[in-house]
């Protein structure tokens, strides 16, 4: 793989502390906390409505919290801009294969270049997520809604690589899509994560692909923090499972 | 049949006027998902400062300027000190906020500058050129739709070739997506809101000359004519504007030609109600109906 050679070596590391998120009513994070080493990969789990969503929403900050600190390679965020906080190298893939279906492929990318690289190495930037996608390759040209919901997905994760960031964070990028597209997904995203020795926060209701790439496993319910434990262990402990993960 | 080549060339060019107004209003909604209704109003001001400052100058050119400028300053002001704070949960709201600055900018106006029509003199002779015998446009004409044409080009550039465009584009349909991304939506808003403003000013101060003259409600019919070009055309589609602009423009002038001027209204009325009966996505809109 000839992806482009990352500005930054390393990944970010993430640290959460206290998050309490509501909308008006109850909260649905309660002071929850969890930290991410540089370069770890880490699967974000819990059944719908778990809080995993408003986590990234708070995280990218579309989202506001009530209390608590989100820290990227140790300077709070909490008070920044959803597109300052990209600017910070902070990526988010929202759900739902979130690419501007009414612009082309070419275009898609480019946006998620466009404050970061100028002149040749935005091409460079570009090029190489072509190299990484070459199914997108083809498609250049294509608008968002013309393609396939594993093109989008790709899409979307290409558009957040071409930024170089530090930290990406994904929610659910499996969803509605066929296991074959799932499986290459996943491989793509630790490939292109260790290659950058970039942090990952993956949150997943496909629990066995999450685990399957991440290093360790935070689980969230109702809310709550209630295991953060290494992805075998997680994967192993069967109380876990069927309490909260329902397989 | 020479009267007819007549009434078609001169109703290009009004339709020119029309499609530059309509693509303003289809700016906005696009920018911002707001029929903003203060848009003549709006573009009135700019077309008074222009007034002002081509008497004080005693250039054309300066004032044509200085009106562009004008109405690219009130975009700013209303989406910075009004628009922004109206709530989104209706579209409504947006509408309402605006029918009140249309209400507040012509009563402004009326008070300083008072409700007699202020002849504004074309820069060229607007007396029609004979090709062959026949009447064809004015150099005014010309003007204007050269003037016209230019712009909406280069809009299309500044929308498909540049990082600004892609990036108006994309906080358009995009918003959240797009802050994620790192684009400044908000500021891509006001840009979008200017540059609709500034082009409605341009329109405004094009059509004056060939009117009775500035007065607080000169643009009034610009904006009726120019809304019914964005719904025909597709308030989401560029292009409808353009072509719904130049449909319109040669539709009332021909009615007002062969049938007399007080009917050409209910002859624009007549085609926005057919259009929005048979395709009410607008001619040239991708989508079958209107989401709002």
């Amino acid at each position: 793989m000839t992806a482009p050679a990352p500005t930054r070596t390393r990944g970010g590391a993430l640290e959460i502390q206290g998050l309490t998120v509501g909308y008006g009513g109850a909260p649905v994070l309660h002071g929850v906390g969890f930290a991410l080493a540089p370069g770890e990969i880490v699967a974000l789990l819990g059944a719908n409505g778990a809080g995993k969503t408003t986590l990234l929403r708070t995280l990218a900050g579309l989202v506001a919290a009530a209390s608590g600190t989100i820290a990227l390679d140790g300077r709070d965020l909490t008070a920044l801009r959803p597109e300052d906080r990209a600017r910070r190298g902070l990526a988010l893939v929202p759900d739902g294969q979130s690419v501007v279906a009414e612009l082309t492929v070419d275009e898609n990318l480019r946006l998620g270049a466009l404050w970061r690289h100028r002149g040749a190495a935005r091409e460079r930037a570009i090029t190489g997520v072509y190299e990484m996608f070459e199914s997108l390759a083809r498609r250049r040209t294509s608008v968002g809604h013309q393609l396939s919901g594993g093109e989008r997905q790709m899409l979307a994760l290409g558009r957040a690589l071409v930024a170089d960031p530090v930290l990406l964070a994904l929610d659910e990028p499996s969803l509605g899509l066929a296991p074959l597209v799932v499986a290459q997904l996943m491989s793509t995203l630790r490939v292109a994560a260790a290659d950058r020795g970039l942090t990952v926060l993956l949150a997943e209701q496909n629990v066995t692909s999450a685990l399957s790439i991440a290093d360790r496993g935070v689980v969230l319910d109702l809310g709550h923090v209630v295991a953060d434990a290494p992805a075998a262990a997680l994967a192993a402990d069967e109380t876990l499972r069927h309490a909260y993960l329902g397989f | 049949m020479d009267r007819l080549l007549f009434l078609f060339a001169t109703g290009l060019a009004r339709g020119a006027i029309f499609a530059l107004f309509a693509l303003s209003l289809v700016l906005i909604w696009r920018a911002a998902r707001i029929v903003n209704f203060a848009q003549g109003a709006m573009a009135l001001v700019a077309a008074y400062v222009a007034f002002a400052v081509a008497g004080f100058t005693g250039s054309y050119w300066a004032g044509l300027a200085a009106g562009i400028l004008a109405g690219a300053a009130i975009g700013f002001g209303v989406e910075r000190g009004l628009m922004r704070f109206a709530p989104h949960s209706s579209p409504l709201a947006g509408v309402i906020v605006a029918i009140g600055l249309v209400m507040m900018l012509q009563s402004l106006l009326g008070i300083l500058f008072g409700a007699q029509y202020r002849p504004m003199r074309a820069p060229f002779d607007d007396s029609p050129i004979m090709v062959g015998g026949v009447p064809l446009l004015s150099p005014y004409d010309v003007f204007v739709l050269v003037v016209a044409l230019t712009v909406m080009a280069g809009l299309g550039v500044l929308f498909t070739r540049t990082s600004l465009g892609l990036q108006l584009r994309a906080s358009a349909f995009a918003p959240e997506v797009s802050r994620v991304l790192g684009v400044r939506v908000s500021r891509m808003v006001t840009i979008g809101w200017m540059l609709s403003a500034a082009v409605a000013a341009l329109a405004a101060v094009l059509l004056v000359p060939t009117e009775l003259g500035l007065n607080p409600h000169a643009t009034d019919m610009l904006f009726v004519y120019a809304f019914a070009v964005a719904v025909v055309g597709g308030l989401d589609s560029p292009v409808g504007a353009l072509l719904g602009g130049l449909v319109v423009g040669v539709a009332m002038t021909l009615v007002t030609g062969y049938l007399g001027a007080t009917v050409a209204p209910i002859g624009v009325l007549v085609l926005l109600v057919a259009v929005l009966l048979l395709r009410p996505g607008g001619l040239f809109s991708l989508r079958e109906a209107r989401s709002a």
